[in-house]
């Protein structure tokens, strides 16, 4: 049984029919990657799995229950985290609030305290700005600390929205590197980027998104080679 | 692009400074004659100050309700003059019962504690109906509808309590303990007055810190920036919202009896000119913001007990305290004109809400 499950879902917004059916699965352990152009429907594919939005038709199946009654604060006590497109950091709060918040649903202090070890072992930079103010950090400081305030609600399953956007070569870099370290620790990821390349890169399988469809679905490896993609996606003429 | 100045500045700019500075003079020309005159004594002015702080105090108590309830619905709780209204008005029977018995004057302060306690569930009872019923259902409606909500809930509210109580005045019994005023040097402290000041400040401390420090207090902060984000952290904002209510209302129920000690009679519209003031304090110090909430009603308080004798008496006003709340309301007037967003308030905070 798949960890997720998304049936044909088909989500509006008001008149505007942004997904016209798509369905994806992510295995336990994986990492997947959701890949398309501007506009194509990708924030609202996780916007829906979150919960923020909720699907006309279809059905959201995560560790073999319907999310479809749920709302967005339950999802994350189900185990899905995520770390939505424009960071969405709490700019007002310091470093160290925005991961407490990040905690909010548990309530093992000495768990927390270990994963807070852990997020900061994982992106240093955050223990030295842990008393800054959240809007004071940097763009990828931002990004490090939005990935670990997600981490911090201990999600089985994380959801990423464009990590890598607006961000410098290097950062893109540090950013995916982590990634892949939060999966081989034991967290399975659903991954949106524009950057096609790194996004299927690092992904065991990955779909490819139109216009709120899904138009291929294959192995990362094996969509980097497709010609299609390389010639819509990775820039290859 | 560079501009030249006179592009830049538009003619309501030049009306808005010569205003602001027409005022100006006239309170500093009104200052300096109230001064040259001589007409009050140090004494006197030292009476004013300490009398500006207690009602300060008690504007902030009530303040803190508009400013956390603003921060987290960008809306404005008119109903919250009757939020603090209701707190008082049923504690005066548990007051008189006390007085009847003999029990207010033998133990002053666990009385006055009792009838605070029941004045602060009343108040944030109400503020937690006045949000499930009256503000809730319309959580997502254009934001016109739950302010026209929130001044039909105000008369719901007023007309409910008289309906309860009656229309009459209802006196609270003095109390012995608080009769009366201390002597220091040359001047009286009256005894009502400092309670009022010391129990506001630690109050709005204690609230200070719930706001900064307790968990409720930061995930009420988090809603209040970002409420999507906030349900991805798993947090439920319809409870942080019933729990902000609540804050704000026991806030105000304790201050009604704060407000109680400095005026001892309570009656169904009794919220009215409070509330509205405390809201003027509110925007005076930037709503949205705890600190500037405190900052503002002190600032009012002050503006209010002195500004009339201070200015108005030195233009040769007669009965100048008689505009104290005019005077009040002109400040609200003049801020929303010179600085929308407050003292203390962000300038970027005008065009998020
Ligand atoms: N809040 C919204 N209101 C109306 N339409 C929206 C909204 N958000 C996104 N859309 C539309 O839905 C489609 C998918 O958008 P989105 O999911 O943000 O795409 P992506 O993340 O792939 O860039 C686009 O056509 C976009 O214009
Ligand atoms: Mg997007």
């Amino acid at each position: 049984m798949p960890m997720l499950e998304v049936n044909n879902i088909h989500t509006y917004y008001g008149n505007i029919h942004a997904l016209k059916g798509v369905s994806l699965k992510v295995e336990q352990g994986e990492i997947v990657s959701l890949i398309g152009g501007n506009g194509a429907g990708k924030t609202t594919t996780l916007r829906t799995i979150s919960g923020a939005l909720k699907p006309r038709e279809g059905n959201i199946i995560f560790e073999g229950e319907d999310l479809g009654k749920r709302k967005p604060h339950q999802i994350v006590h189900k185990g899905i985290a995520m770390v939505p497109e424009g960071r969405r950091i709490f700019a007002r709060m310091t470093v160290m609030e925005n991961l407490e918040m990040g905690a909010y649903i548990r309530k093992d202090k000495k768990k927390i305290a270990e994963d807070l070890e852990w997020v900061f072992e994982l992106l240093p930079r955050l223990k030295e700005r842990r008393k800054q103010v959240g809007g004071t950090l940097s763009g990828g400081e931002q990004q490090m600390l939005a990935t670990a305030r997600a981490l911090m609600t201990r999600p089985r399953l994380l959801l990423m929205d464009e990590p890598s956007m607006g961000l410098a070569p290097v950062l893109v870099e540090a950013i995916f590197d982590t990634i892949v370290r939060i999966n081989k620790e034991g967290t399975t990821l659903l991954l949106v980027e524009q950057n096609a390349l790194m996004a299927l890169s690092v992904a065991n399988r990955g779909y490819v998104l139109e216009t709120g469809d899904i138009v291929m679905h294959d192995t990362g490896e094996a969509l980097k080679k497709n010609e299609k993609v390389q010639k819509a996606y990775l820039g290859v003429e | 692009m560079f501009r030249t100045w006179r592009q830049r500045v538009t003619f309501s700019d030049i009306m808005v400074w010569i205003i602001g500075l027409a005022i100006g003079v006239v309170v500093v020309w009104g200052t300096i004659s109230t001064i040259q005159s001589g007409k009050y004594s140090a004494e006197s002015w030292f009476d004013l100050i300490v009398k500006g702080l207690a009602l300060g105090g008690v504007y902030a108590l009530i303040a803190m309700g508009y400013t956390l309830v603003y921060g987290i619905l960008r809306m404005i709780n008119f109903a919250h003059s009757e939020v603090f209204m209701s707190g008082p008005v049923t504690a005066v029977f548990l007051a008189n019962a006390l007085a009847a018995s003999g029990f207010l004057n033998k133990q002053p302060l666990l009385s006055i504690l009792a009838i605070a306690l029941l004045s602060m569930l009343v108040s944030m009872t109400v503020a937690i109906l006045v949000e499930r019923i009256a503000y809730r259902p319309l959580r997502n409606a254009p934001r016109l509808v739950p302010l026209i909500t929130a001044i039909g809930a105000s008369f719901f509210l007023q007309y409910t309590f008289r309906g309860f109580y009656g229309s009459g005045f209802q006196a609270y019994p003095t109390i012995d303990a608080l009769a009366g005023s201390w002597k220091i040097g040359t001047v009286q402290l009256y005894k009502t007055q400092a309670v009022v000041i010391m129990a506001a400040i630690v109050l709005m401390f204690l609230l200070y810190a719930i706001v900064m420090w307790s968990k409720l207090g930061k995930a009420m902060r988090a809603v209040s920036e970002d409420r999507e984000a906030a349900a991805l952290m798993g947090i439920d904002a319809d409870k942080i919202i019933v729990f902000t209510f609540a804050l704000g209302g026991a806030a105000a129920g304790i201050g009604g009896i704060l407000y109680i000690l400095l005026f001892p009679i309570a009656h169904f519209y009794m919220g009215f000119i409070p509330g509205l003031k405390a809201f003027t304090a509110a925007v005076l110090g930037g709503i949205g913001n705890v600190p500037g909430a405190f900052l503002g009603s002190m600032v009012l308080g002050l503006i209010e007990s002195l500004g009339p004798n201070l200015f108005l008496d030195g233009l040769g006003i007669p009965n100048a305290s008689q505009l104290k709340d005019a005077l009040a309301f002109i400040i609200l007037v003049f801020i929303l004109i010179f600085r929308p967003s407050g003292i203390l308030g962000e300038r970027t905070a005008q065009t998020k809400a």
